[in-house]
């Protein structure tokens, strides 16, 4: 059965009956729902919720938590994201599971409270120091806040990473009808987990390596993980790009926004069609270049000034003009404007863009 | 069927909650809906809105330039809004706030004394429903029945015993409407 739910309430049961049973916060709009919700929940599930005097406590909570093997989550908007990455680097240096949640606002700085995609290099590009990746998952709809944070947490715990869940204001505000999972039974034992060692060998955790020959191990071992992750786990959507002579790449819910404007482009007899990555990283580059086979243009459309672009771009080795249309600082693209960018597009490219009669 | 509803007024009027209860309603009879509140520092009497899209439909994009139909519930909320419902929609306000008769001559207008009949059906907080009510006169929409049954589902226990006079305000709303709708055959 179907219930009417917020976005950030959704993820939060969502995440409970994936397991989570600690979650460790500090509130930020627009995401504060999630805390909310869980500071209600997770007593009576035998969990822990906790209000952290800060997110760099919040996100060291999280890392003792997935330490001692619990299924864990942190959650926060782009600020508190930001001070959190120092911890991120460390739990992904010492490859423990967790679940993180960015439900994005404008920024940069303290910015505003109103949705935004800005955050995308931060999550894409690492955030912290290092050379790590984090499995970055952007839902489109309430239902895939629910489908995906059940994902992020088997994905954690598959390859021991912590993984980023990128929303944003639109997303965690809204309510739509979802259907909720049922209950996990609970998660497989982690045998690498610091549970007290009497009866069996020391298990160590650790992001710290003085000898460089050792560090340089650990490393290739992390970058062996990060391709076997890109491998098998890109994921994306193609909606009417079989015969699309325009293609348009967003994420999140710009994509709906998006979807919208090719409906409309459609109707007007010009064959646009939507890509849509559900995985940042890794980034669905192969499922792209099969979506844009007919393109003759390709448009990305973010809530910002250009940043999934670059990896459309290099996704598509440049061997199509992409273009890009953003808002920013909390500003929404309306159908219409991305209508607009789609039909200029269109006219360029005309010949291969207008939909054969058949 | 697409359905882009704007509900908007003072915060504490119910705006928000009208919306939620339009989702849930549609969501009972098996459409597709989404809500989507506008959200920021706003407090009791600051101004609030929110966007309700009942569909057959997939619903692709949660944001609406243009609404098909608009539930105004004051006088700031008039004048920010008005332009932005689709020729041909729907405008019904609540005619005990606003004094003033909109501009727009290219949509259907109910104007509701949503205070009054709250006050009548025995709730002085009742005035969305009884714009509700007026609203699924006017439309045909959703059964008024499938919104006392999310009304059901959302209401805190302790206030449970103002269902009465809840659905009382919503025919209150309907019964105002149907008597506009009547006067403009007649006239």
């Amino acid at each position: 059965m179907k219930v009417l739910m917020k976005g950030n309430e959704a993820l939060a049961e969502a995440a409970v009956r994936a397991g989570c049973r600690y979650f460790f916060g500090y509130p930020i709009t627009p995401q504060t729902e999630i805390s909310e919700y869980l500071a209600r929940r997770l007593p009576g599930a035998g969990g822990v919720f906790l209000q952290a005097e800060s997110e760099v406590a919040a996100i060291n909570m999280v890392y003792g938590a997935a330490g001692a093997g619990a299924r864990v989550m942190t959650s926060s908007s782009g600020p508190g994201i930001s001070l959190k990455q120092e911890g991120i680097s460390y739990i992904a240096g010492a490859e423990l599971p967790c679940v993180i949640v960015n439900i994005m606002r404008g920024g940069p700085g303290l910015g505003g409270i109103q949705p935004s995609q800005s955050d995308y290099f931060q999550a894409t590009r690492g955030g912290g120091h290092g050379d790590y990746r984090l499995p970055v998952l952007a839902p489109s709809n309430v239902q895939e806040l629910v489908d995906l944070t059940c994902l992020a947490f088997d994905l954690a715990d598959e390859y021991r990473t912590p993984v980023l869940i990128l929303g944003d204001g639109i997303l965690g505000q809204m309510m739509e009808a979802v259907e909720l999972p049922p209950v996990r039974a609970a998660a497989p034992e982690k045998t690498w987990a610091t549970t007290g060692c009497r009866g069996r060998a020391k298990n160590v955790i650790t992001s710290f390596f003085m000898d460089a020959a050792d560090l340089e191990r650990h490393n290739l071992r992390l970058q062996e993980k990060y391709r076997a992750i890109s491998a098998r786990e890109a994921r994306g959507e193609s909606y009417l790009t079989g015969d699309a002579g325009v293609l348009v790449v967003a994420f999140g819910s710009t994509a709906r926004i998006a979807k919208a404007a090719v409906r409309a482009a459609r109707a007007e007899g010009i064959a646009a069609g939507l890509f849509r990555p559900v995985t940042l990283w890794p980034f669905p580059a192969e499922l792209l270049n099969r979506a844009a086979l007919q393109a003759g243009a390709v448009l990305t459309v973010e809530m910002n000034y250009g940043q999934m672009v670059e990896d459309v771009r290099l996704a598509l080795d440049c061997r199509l003009p992409v273009h890009f249309y953003g808002r920013g600082g909390g500003m929404v693209p309306g159908v219409g404007e991305i209508f607009r960018e789609i039909v200029k597009l269109g006219g360029e490219t005309r010949e291969r863009c207008r939909v054969k009669p058949a | 069927m697409l359905e882009e509803i704007l509900v908007a007024g003072f915060g504490g009027q119910g705006v928000l909650l009208t919306g939620h209860l339009l989702a849930y309603a549609g969501m009972l009879e098996n459409r597709e809906v989404a809500w989507i509140p506008s959200y920021g520092a706003e407090m009791r009497g600051g101004t609030a809105h929110c966007t309700t899209i009942i569909s057959d439909e997939e619903i692709f994009s949660p944001v609406v330039e243009q609404f098909s139909s608009a539930l105004i519930f004051n006088r700031p909320s008039l004048h920010k809004f008005e332009k932005r419902i689709k020729p041909g929609g729907l405008l019904l306000f609540n005619s005990s706030l606003i004094r003033e008769y909109p501009q727009r001559s290219d949509i259907r207008l109910f104007p509701v004394p949503a205070n009054e009949l709250a006050a009548r059906a025995g709730l002085d907080r009742a005035a969305n429903m009884v714009m509700l009510g007026g609203f699924l006169e006017a439309t045909g929409l959703l059964s008024p029945d499938s919104v006392i049954k999310a009304l059901e589902k959302v209401i805190s226990p302790h206030r449970r015993h103002t269902l009465p006079a809840n659905r009382q305000a919503m025919l209150e709303g309907s019964r105002a409407v149907r008597t506009i709708a009547r006067q403009c055959k007649a006239g």
